[in-house]
């Protein structure tokens, strides 16, 4: 059974709200700069999930496997992911982590235990699981591994066969799904016929968590109990958090299809304005404090954006076009 | 008499004992030493360092793919090269693609224990080079001797890069050497097999000694054939192969694999646009037939080209 966890803390409240507050800032700048044509392919944003994602990200250690998905903006820059990376990979600079080579949400520094997802939903499972596994080969202790999938990602092979190899081995694994309802337009009903996502925990032999997307608090405390119940040994734990996808599936998708009873529930709520209150019931900080704080990230977006947008895009002439590291082998290939 | 199975346990015992960061990840290769005792006895010679996976290919590459990431070097068992299609997803899109979007290389090898036996079936026989040499970021090879069998597989664990391993099931007990080389040609240099001035094989795998009888068949009656061995088909040695046809200036391409987008197609395709001068006549192939491989050994024995059917089409060739 879970063990108790350290309390949630106002500090560790606001430092996660924060970093909700800067992520929902930087999406609604990717928003607009696809509307006005300047990114690099598709935006597919997070809103609505930021309690869930900067949970996650903000209970791993350096030295933690993080490999996050499509909607985590906020859990990699709890993570240590960066405005400027985020804006570079978006925007197609050649200075980005990705060098145009990849884009929008497949951005990451696994060399940092930040792995980049490839598009595959699922297949980051097995991968953050090697990476543990390799973590355990040479003796470190202590460190975790999570990874985030969606309703969705939950029907294909790599969860199944990803979550049960953890398990087998008893892996320090968080696998945090984010059941925001609906995978691109498909609704839950048309996806899974258990009566809830939690009772697959039981089927692999892990421990399940249950928490409300939609509040920061619970959120908070969910996650740092089973990071803290994989870091002291107890194998793998699934973490299931029901809320609402607030946004279209991506940029290009205006979502008309969500159920509008959905989005009257309590599951429609969004996350980051009930922090917000919460915040300021608390007396946690000031109307004109909270106006500050989004100020700051608003000038920090908005000008790490400028800077990014007068970066190179990638050079076609400069890029080495090899996908192998060993030089001797590059020139063998054909080039045509 | 040193088997070719056995070269490849013996690579993968001498990766084990120079490298700490190899292991070995597959189903049943553990106590049980895998599906073709080709991990016999490592579990216990290397106690944590050999693991029994579940069956879950797309977990068993995926695991291997983090593990990389982290700095091992793992080797990976397929128990059949026709099961890595249920791995397919990480091997193309995830090791493959990681070097060139991360610029952190993925170093795993794959061994796939491939082609065909007899009574194996549509499930049990596939070659899968080209499948795997469609996609950038992989090196595919494909050992046709005991030798390349050790050395082949000890420089793929060496590799930075993602090895597939295409080691041939007819080979396993068949071909055996007295003594293991401690070093060879690299990867991606061919071998001359067999040198002759009337015309090239180019060939690679079990074909290769398909190739070798038909070519001792036609050299009894006055032709020589001169017999490229690829090694690795990618990186493919065009060099080599354009070498030996500016020699011959015919060209047979022999393979196991179908025909449709296979090594022999793009061979061809190669010499044709790099050596099309260098050509007397226009080049031939000989791959299976584009069915599924037959299980009953009367249609399988005829299902992949043979040394028969090999000499067969080099007469026409050579008399063309
Ligand atoms: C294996 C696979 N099939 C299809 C897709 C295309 N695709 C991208 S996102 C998506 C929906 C994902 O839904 P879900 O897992 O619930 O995540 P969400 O988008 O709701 O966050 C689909 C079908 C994919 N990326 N991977
Ligand atoms: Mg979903």
């Amino acid at each position: 059974m879970p063990k108790t966890s350290a309390a949630v803390t106002q500090a560790d409240y606001i430092k996660a709200y924060r970093i909700m507050l800067l992520s929902r800032v930087l999406e609604e700048k990717l928003a607009s700069l696809y509307r006005a044509g300047m990114i690099k392919g598709g935006v597919f944003l997070g809103r609505g999930q930021e309690a869930l994602s900067v949970s996650v990200g903000i209970h791993l250690h350096r030295g933690d496997i993080f490999a996050p998905l499509i909607r985590d903006q906020a859990g990699r820059l709890a993570f240590g992911d960066t405005v400027l990376d985020t804006l570079r990979t978006y925007l197609g600079s050649q200075l980005g982590s990705m060098r145009g080579r990849d884009g929008n949400i497949h951005r990451g520094r696994p060399r940092d235990g930040y792995y980049a997802m490839i598009s595959h939903l699922g297949a980051m499972i097995p991968a953050v699981s090697g990476g543990l596994f390799a973590r355990r080969l040479k003796g470190e202790r202590g460190v975790v591994g999570a990874t985030c999938i969606g309703d969705g990602g939950t029907s294909t092979g790599a969860f199944h066969e990803g979550l049960n190899a953890a398990a087998v081995e008893k892996l320090p694994l968080v696998v945090v799904i984010a059941n925001n309802q609906y995978a691109y337009s498909t609704p839950n009903s048309r996806q899974y016929a258990c009566a809830d996502l939690l009772d697959k925990a039981a089927g692999y032999g892990v421990v399940g968590h249950k928490a409300d997307g939609t509040n920061l608090l619970d959120c908070l405390q969910t996650l740092r109990r089973a990071v803290q119940n994989a870091r002291g040994g107890g194998g793998p734990q699934l973490v299931v958090a029901d809320l609402l996808r607030l946004v279209g599936h991506g940029e290009h998708d205006d979502g008309q299809y969500v159920d509008p009873k959905l989005k009257a529930s309590p599951l429609g709520g969004d996350c980051l304005v009930i922090a917000e209150h919460h915040i300021l019931e608390q007396k946690w900080a000031t109307a004109e404090e909270h106006a500050v704080w989004r100020r700051e990230v608003e000038t920090e977006v908005n000008s790490t954006a400028d800077r990014v947008r007068r970066e190179p895009p990638p050079d076609p002439e400069e890029d080495d076009w090899a996908a192998l590291s060993c030089p001797e082998y590059r020139e063998q290939y054909a080039t045509s | 008499m040193i088997t070719y199975l056995e070269a490849i346990r013996l690579a993968q015992q001498k990766a084990l004992a120079t490298d700490p960061r190899v292991f070995l990840y597959g189903q049943d290769i553990a106590s049980f030493g895998g599906a073709f005792k080709a991990t016999k006895n490592l579990s216990k010679e290397f106690p944590g360092r050999v693991f029994d996976a579940t069956l879950s290919e797309d977990a068993i590459v995926g695991m291997a793919i983090g593990a990389a990431i982290e700095g091992m070097r793992p080797i990976v068992e397929m128990q059949f090269a026709d099961f890595s299609t249920c791995g397919l997803n990480q091997i193309v899109n995830h090791a493959a693609t990681l070097y060139y979007r991360t610029g952190v290389p993925c170093p795993i090898v794959v061994r796939l224990p491939s082609g065909g036996t007899s009574g194996g079936g549509p499930f049990h026989s596939q070659s899968m080079e080209a499948l795997y040499a469609h996609y950038p970021g992989l090196v595919v090879v494909t050992p046709a001797t005991v030798e390349d069998a050790y050395t082949m597989l000890f420089d793929a664990v060496a590799l930075d890069d993602p090895v597939i391993f295409c080691e041939h099931k007819f080979l396993y007990n068949h071909l055996k050497a007295e003594s293991l080389p401690e070093t060879s040609l690299p990867i991606g240099k061919a071998r001359l097999a067999r040198t002759g001035r009337d015309a090239t094989i180019v060939t690679h795998g079990a074909m290769l000694h398909e190739s070798l009888a038909a070519a001792t068949e036609l050299a009894e009656e006055g032709f020589e054939l001169e017999i490229v061995d690829l090694r690795s088909v990618k990186p493919l040695d065009t060099d080599t192969i354009l070498a030996s046809v500016a020699r011959t200036g015919r060209l047979l391409c022999v393979s196991e694999e179908w025909p449709w987008g296979g090594v022999t197609s793009e061979v061809i395709a190669r010499v044709s646009a790099e050596g099309f001068g260098l050509l007397d006549v226009a080049p031939m192939r000989v791959n299976a037939k584009d069915t599924p491989v037959p299980y009953h050994p009367d249609l399988w024995s005829v299902h992949r080209p043979t040394a028969s059917t090999i000499a067969a089409a080099a007469r026409r060739l050579l008399l063309s």
